[in-house]
């Protein structure tokens, strides 16, 4: 094996909408390096969530190769690929989708419950927690907090389980500029200081210009 | 980590909650009060008819047992004839004329049944002076707020309440038994012929003699009389019972439906989030489970409190009418039908969330 930690090469995926086909990716050949951070940017439509399901595996891919920390993703099954969201990959959606009835706490905590995990904190996790600067809001449930406050708990949801991949669609779309800045300092320190690899969403250049790399899509291809 | 999660959820919409909790106790409730009645009635009965004090019932073999109809069909020659037999010390004919159910109008001889009763106790007032008297028990007095003097209309007559008796000696409404024979066109005749024997170890003897030299009629101790009021020996009322029963969980299965497929609804976004987390479907329909059976075991618990709410309400409004009985064994069952109706109802909606997809729910409003 290399060390790429994803490896897509002529990846399609076509949506059924009735009778009608909607090729959402057309072809799409990405490699992304363990311990890099990667934007993809591209207008709306281009294909660049559809990319990010397949990658998280909440959707399957139709043709092509998806290898993903060594795994390929177009022979999972539906198990499979709950096992691939449970460690492998971790979650930052633009809406933060924290659970309402949980406290910033539980909803780290669910993460971990859900994906097996009964290591105690440990000391890679608190540094997490400091980065994110929670530690006074931890029981606070996600109504009583701002939306930046809410997506710093999401990214510490989305990297308790030690995820080999942090995933991120548009995690600064609903957020002021100071929030935004404040997420991709975060992102950008993660992937610094812990080399996380993170493969970030964003239609914003502002926001793509904190990754390491640009990737561009249009029509369901990378065009750069 | 999840049952905190089930808790928080069910916190989270009190009203809802609330609802599902009061309709799964609304069903509990009407179980139990219905099966409290037909014990509590029951027992009444039994106690009533033990209240009387008789060894042995000599009735027409054509008799139904209970409180029969208006029908009398032994002659009252029987009565001194019974009283000479051996060990039978009392003998007390007794006509029954049944009313609005379950109340019942009972002609006796005050003297006979009151010695077999090892006496009748007088709350208030005395025993019969005119042919109009009526002597009534505590509960009747009570459920239809009477006093001595009081006046009752019954059978085309104005009735004068003379005394008030302590309830569970026979019957609850008395009058004189000449009076009612004549009312109800039935001169000389009754409906059944209460014995006392001396002794409890003669009782068989007595029925064996009796039932060689009067074959013709329908002889029993009391306690095979007694042993017949009881539920499962009412067939009609053990389907009632059934009946009452599937209407029960058939009310728990549709809140339960309602309340977990608007849940359900509501929360296709935190569905798709424990699924992005990895959760399985079988992770989606446990939650959903405990949180409809936390329901049920709630519902369950305040339905029986509530069963003791309507014994109270019976006691207080109408105690000579409607018993009703508090039945722990019925409690398990009632649990089981909340959580029966509870699990049905959880089916459907836990389907269509683990059927539901993570990325429509995740990626729009
Ligand atoms: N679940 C779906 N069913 C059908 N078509 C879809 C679905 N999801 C996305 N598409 C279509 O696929 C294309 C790419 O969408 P998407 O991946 O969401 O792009 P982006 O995230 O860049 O806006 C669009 O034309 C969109 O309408
Ligand atoms: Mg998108």
């Amino acid at each position: 094996m290399t060390d790429a930690m994803v490896e897509i090469r002529q990846l399609k995926k076509i949506y059924h909408q009735g009778d009608v086909e909607v090729q959402a990716l057309r072809g799409v050949d990405l490699t992304v390096a363990k311990g890099e951070f990667v934007a993809i940017a591209g207008h709306s439509g281009s294909g660049k969530s559809t990319l990010f399901n397949i990658l998280g595996g909440l959707t399957p891919p139709t043709a092509g190769t998806v290898h993903l920390n060594g795994q390929d993703l177009l022979a999972l099954t539906e198990g499979e690929r709950t096992e691939l969201r449970k460690r492998t990959v971790g979650f930052i959606f633009q809406k933060y989708n924290l659970l309402p009835t949980l406290s910033a706490q539980e909803n780290i905590d669910i993460a971990k419950y859900i994906a097996g995990n009964k290591s105690a904190p440990d000391a890679n996790f608190q540094e997490v927690l400091q980065l994110l600067g929670l530690s006074d809001r931890l029981n606070h449930k996600p109504r009583a907090m701002s939306g930046g406050e809410q997506q710093r708990v999401a990214i510490a949801r989305a990297l308790v389980n030690h995820p080999a991949l942090l995933l991120a669609d548009e995690p600064t779309g609903n957020l002021d500029t100071e929030n935004s800045n404040l997420v991709l300092d975060l992102l950008r320190d993660l992937n610094h200081r812990l080399h996380q690899t993170i493969i970030m969403i964003t239609h914003n250049p502002e926001a793509a210009a904190f990754a390491d790399r640009i990737v561009h899509m249009r029509d369901g291809r990378i065009v750069s | 980590m999840v049952n905190h999660l089930v808790i928080e959820n069910l916190k989270h919409r009190p009203v809802r909650t609330g609802l599902s909790i009061l309709a799964i106790a609304f069903s509990v409730t009407l179980v139990l009060t219905i099966v409290g009645l037909s014990d509590g009635m029951l027992e009444d009965n039994r106690e009533r008819a033990r209240g009387a004090g008789a060894d042995v019932i000599f009735r027409s073999p054509t008799a139904s047992f209970g409180t029969g109809g208006g029908a009398a069909p032994l002659n009252e020659k029987l009565i001194p004839y019974l009283e000479t037999q051996p060990h039978v010390t009392i003998a007390a004919g007794v006509l029954m004329h049944s009313l609005q159910f379950p109340n019942s109008l009972h002609g006796i001889d005050l003297d006979r049944s009151s010695r077999m009763a090892g006496g009748i106790r007088f709350l208030s007032g005395g025993p019969f002076r005119q042919e109009t008297d009526i002597i009534v028990d505590e509960f009747y007095a009570r459920e239809k707020k009477l006093r001595v003097g009081s006046k009752i209309p019954l059978l085309n007559k104005e009735w004068i309440v003379c005394g008030i008796v302590e309830s569970g000696k026979l019957g609850r409404m008395f009058v004189q038994l000449p009076v009612l024979q004549d009312l109800t066109s039935n001169p000389g005749r009754i409906t059944q012929i209460y014995l006392k024997v001396d002794r409890p170890e003669n009782i068989p003897a007595v029925v064996a003699g009796l039932k060689k030299n009067q074959p013709d009629y329908g002889v029993n101790t009391m306690e095979e009389v007694l042993s017949a009021f009881s539920a499962d020996k009412v067939p009609a009322l053990t389907i009632f019972l059934k009946v009452i029963v599937g209407i029960s969980v058939a009310i728990g299965f549709i809140f339960v439906f309602l309340s977990m497929y608007t849940a359900v609804l509501e929360r296709t976004r935190e569905i798709g989030i424990l699924k992005a987390l990895g959760a399985s479907p079988a992770f989606i329909v446990n939650i959903l489970l405990r949180e409809s059976l936390l329901l049920a075991v709630l519902g369950a618990i305040t339905g029986i409190l509530f069963s003791f709410g309507t014994r109270y309400l019976f006691l207080v409004t109408i105690p000579a009418s409607m018993q009703q009985k508090i039945t722990p064994l019925w409690w398990p069952k009632a649990l089981l039908i909340a959580l029966l109706g509870a699990l049905l109802g959880t089916l459907y909606p836990g389907l269509k969330a683990a059927k539901q997809d993570a990325i429509e729910a995740l990626s729009y409003d």
